[in-house]
């Protein structure tokens, strides 16, 4: 399989650790990850690195998940690029909310590596 | 139409979604069974407390303490790594583990899925207080166990519409 870029967005340090450990136990070995810790970050971030794939948290300070989204669709950032939420948040006008906005995929928190597996390996080639 | 839950506090306040969302968390992120125990969370110099609001339909918080070992013990099972003591990557955790918590519970009900936000959550580190909440709805505080270790979870309801 060949290298995946993936940006991980999450106020919290140990969420991101967690989600980058959950997407090489789903098979993605060959994985490079840029970490952000808001959104605002996220998008200088997108503005210097391409990235083949970004997970996002939904409540965060600064700027949250779903005002990223609908910043890097504004300023046309990642064109093309799978983005799933992973969230608390889990009623489907959230997961409504996040579609609308431009996300391929939705994960609630706590989840398991095969929900991982299940959810962000099609949307990356690599079912 | 508007949506109300002041009907329905016994169904909100069920103490089986407490029980069901704490075991929901530490079985899927940490892969440790947690029981509900009776008794109290022993004192420790120093105790971990992780606050996460709720605002919306239902106002109030999810509360989260335990002692500083048990805190460096579950930042410990979430991240792979070894800490000496409660540094800032053992309060995001605890702080993580407190924000899973209240979105698993109030996802218990779909009302508050859908018409109750988290604020992010604030992490308290010290020791010798308490937490008091001025005539609350209702509460639930419940102890639970895994290993020899012990950590108390509480939902205080200070509002409901």
């Amino acid at each position: 399989m060949s290298e995946i870029r993936a940006l991980i967005v999450d106020d919290s340090s140990v969420m991101r650790k967690i989600v980058e450990r959950a997407l090489r136990q789903a098979g993605l070995d060959a994985l490079v990850v840029h970490e952000a810790g808001s959104g605002s970050e996220g998008i200088e971030l997108l503005k210097a690195k391409p990235v083949d794939l970004i997970l996002s948290d939904i409540n965060m300070p600064t700027m949250d998940g779903l005002e990223f989204l609908r910043q890097i669709r504004a300023q046309n950032l990642a064109e093309g690029v799978p983005v799933v939420m992973i969230t608390t948040e889990s009623s489907e006008e959230h997961v409504k909310q996040a579609i609308q906005a431009g996300a391929r995929g939705y994960i609630r928190k706590p989840f398991t590596a095969e929900q991982v597996k299940e959810r962000v390996l099609p949307l990356v080639g690599a079912a | 139409m508007s949506v109300s839950l002041r009907e329905s506090v016994q169904r909100v306040s069920d103490p089986h979604n407490l029980d069901a969302s704490v075991e929901e968390v530490f079985r899927l992120m940490l892969g440790i069974e947690c029981q509900r125990e009776a008794g109290t969370v022993p004192v420790e110099k120093e105790s971990v407390t992780s606050v996460v609001g709720f605002g919306g339909m239902l106002s109030g918080a999810c509360v989260f303490r335990s002692g500083a070992s048990t805190a460096i013990k579950i930042a410990a099972q979430m991240t792979g790594m070894e800490f000496a003591d409660v540094d800032d990557t053992v309060k995001d955790g605890i702080g993580e583990i407190c924000n899973m918590l209240a979105g698993a519970w109030k996802g218990k009900v779909p009302e508050l899925a859908a018409n109750c936000g988290l604020s992010v959550p604030a992490v308290i580190t010290g020791r010798d207080y308490n937490l008091h909440v001025q005539a609350p709805e209702f509460q639930l505080h419940h102890v639970y166990r895994f290993g020899d270790r012990l950590f108390e979870v509480t939902i205080v309801c200070d509002g409901l519409q």
